[in-house]
């Protein structure tokens, strides 16, 4: 098990000449930026770690003359903040992304999907895009980005329900195949990616694949932006090279009585104390779009297995059965067993129907509510009974 | 109730008249008014050349394209974990107690609406609201109080 430490790294907030960078990207051929951030072994930063350069790569084949570029900002997941102060400070570099990803794929139009909470940035955003659109202008390129707001669904974040809610139907997500790859947004091949991702696939152009890979472990190359919160005194915004133990991460955020961290949302994982050495933070332990949320010894594990719960009962789209059903059934079982109308064993059984919607269910949501559900109940059993 | 008069046609000319431009006037029309009426929906529909159950169908999904009446300040309190843990529960008595209203209702001028939301993406200076589309961040019951207060001079 590799092992970094915990580093404090300046990539994504790092001043650049957006300008230089994109004469860089403009004079490489398509393959060369592909090849690029497929070197760099970057990983899809909002959450689920598909290879980037990949994706770019699918789509780059498809031939369709009509391809879009999507980035990916209705930030939804409980504990995530990061994609917001990225484009509060940086937004140039995300815009700046989405016209590398373009080009290299050979996609002229660009939408990003920017949840209804963070409308207040709007108007420092447009700025932003007025003068990156006379940036590209002067450059001599063609490409265009216009932005869609979500207006409050925590679905939309998954990728088919987001091309759904930009088409102007509800926000419930396709089956698949067919990937966004071959046919997305208006039934295009699009290239979906997170908002951090996009600025790291610039830092990989402007500094090297090479540089890049000397950060982070094999399985999870790369520094992360981590939105951390909850029983901390310093919370916040911090860029960290992948790699270190929750042990590492709780030695320099806990409060010094940390019980557990959820890493990765309420549709990630709950770490117990016991389990903190022994866990790595990236694609080979615990895996996260960047929420680190931290609970000390006074909180209730089953307040916090509840709030996620009713989270998901509420946030589900209600399109398929085993997720409508499920989280409601969970959220009702823990109650039962916690008021006493159920007996204990109880769970065992809701943790059976958590692998069924794992299975089950049509996207995402439906299948990580058992992530939580299932690490909580087992490392917290008598908080959740008693 | 509100008459949009030449909202829609409006809107309409702004975004285009096709399925994609739906959203975009929605969100639009709750911007001025806060909330949808049928009639607006329908108006929405006919300019759209799409039925009303479609515009319906699709405004009832997303939490903020409410069809019911809404005061002229929406305020919705984040109770999501973090939130939850840093004190929610008193921000909502302090609202509750200025405004006289529970969540879920609206003061009979029609000024306020109490709401809980998810997650809102400030929990690193939790507790915090929306009034809005503006966030309100690191609150007391004292610094919430006077905000609404603020809101109630404006």
């Amino acid at each position: 098990m590799e092992n970094k430490g915990l580093n404090k790294v300046d990539l994504i907030f790092e001043k650049i000449d957006a300008k230089s960078t994109l004469e860089k990207a403009f004079a490489m051929t398509n393959d060369q930026i592909i090849q690029q951030v497929l070197e760099s072994g970057l990983k899809g930063r909002g959450g689920a770690g598909f290879p980037t350069g990949l994706k770019w790569k699918y789509t780059a084949a498809e031939k369709d003359p009509d391809k879009y570029i999507v980035c990916n900002a209705d930030e939804g997941e409980p504990g995530t903040f990061k994609d917001r102060e990225i484009l509060d400070k940086a937004a140039y570099k995300v815009y700046g992304g989405m016209a590398i990803a373009g080009k290299a794929m050979g996609a002229r139009k660009g939408y990003i999907y920017l949840r209804g909470e963070y409308s207040f940035l709007l108007p420092q955003l447009y700025m932003e895009l007025y003068k990156f659109h006379k940036l590209i202008s002067d450059i001599g390129y063609d490409f265009n980005i216009e932005y869609r707001m979500g207006s409050g669904a925590y679905i939309c974040g998954e990728e088919s329900a987001l091309f759904e809610s930009i088409e102007g139907f509800r926000g419930e997500p396709r089956n698949k195949p067919p990937y966004p790859t071959t046919s997305g947004l208006f039934a295009k091949p699009t290239s979906i990616n997170n908002v951090e991702t996009l600025v790291t696939a610039m830092m990989i152009i402007e500094k090297g694949a090479d540089h890049y890979v000397k950060l982070g472990t094999k399985d999870s190359r790369g520094s992360k932006v981590f939105s951390i919160s909850g029983d901390t005194p310093i919370p916040g915004i911090f860029e960290l090279e992948l790699g270190m133990t929750v042990q590492e991460f709780v030695n320099a955020f806990g409060d010094g009585d940390t019980k557990a961290v959820q890493v990765g949302g309420a549709s990630g994982f709950c770490v117990p104390r016991k389990k903190f050495a022994e866990t790595i933070i990236g694609f080979e332990g615990v895996p996260t779009g960047g929420s680190m949320k931290l609970f000390n010894s006074s909180r209730s594990m089953y307040n916090v297995l509840h709030n996620y719960l009713d989270f998901f009962a509420e946030e589900s789209c209600g399109q398929c059965t085993p997720c409508r059903v499920g989280c409601q059934q969970l959220l009702k079982g823990v109650e039962m067993v916690k008021k006493g109308d159920a007996k204990s064993a109880y769970l065992t059984e809701l943790v059976k129907l958590a692998d069924t919607m794992k299975i089950a269910s049509k996207c995402g949501l439906g299948q990580s509510v058992g992530n939580a559900f299932k690490s909580i109940v087992e490392n917290f059993r008598e908080e959740v009974i008693y | 109730m509100y008459h949009t008069g030449n909202l829609v046609k409006d809107l309409a000319e702004k975004h285009g008249r096709k399925r994609e431009s739906l959203m975009p006037i929605l969100q639009d029309i709750v911007r001025k008014y806060n909330y949808l009426t049928d009639e607006a929906m329908v108006e929405v529909a006919t300019e759209l050349d799409i039925s009303a159950a479609e515009v319906y169908g699709t405004a009832s999904f997303y939490t903020f394209l409410d069809t019911v009446p809404r005061g002229k300040n929406v305020i919705r309190v984040c109770k999501t974990i973090t939130c939850s843990m840093k004190g929610k529960i008193d921000i909502i008595n302090a609202i509750e107690d200025t405004l006289r209203i529970k969540v879920g209702e609206t003061t009979p001028d029609r000024m306020f609406t109490l709401l809980e939301t998810n997650c809102i993406g400030w929990c690193h200076k939790a507790p915090a609201i929306l009034i809005n589309d503006m966030p309100y961040t690191d609150l007391t019951p004292e610094s919430v109080v006077d905000i609404i207060k603020d809101y109630m001079r404006r």
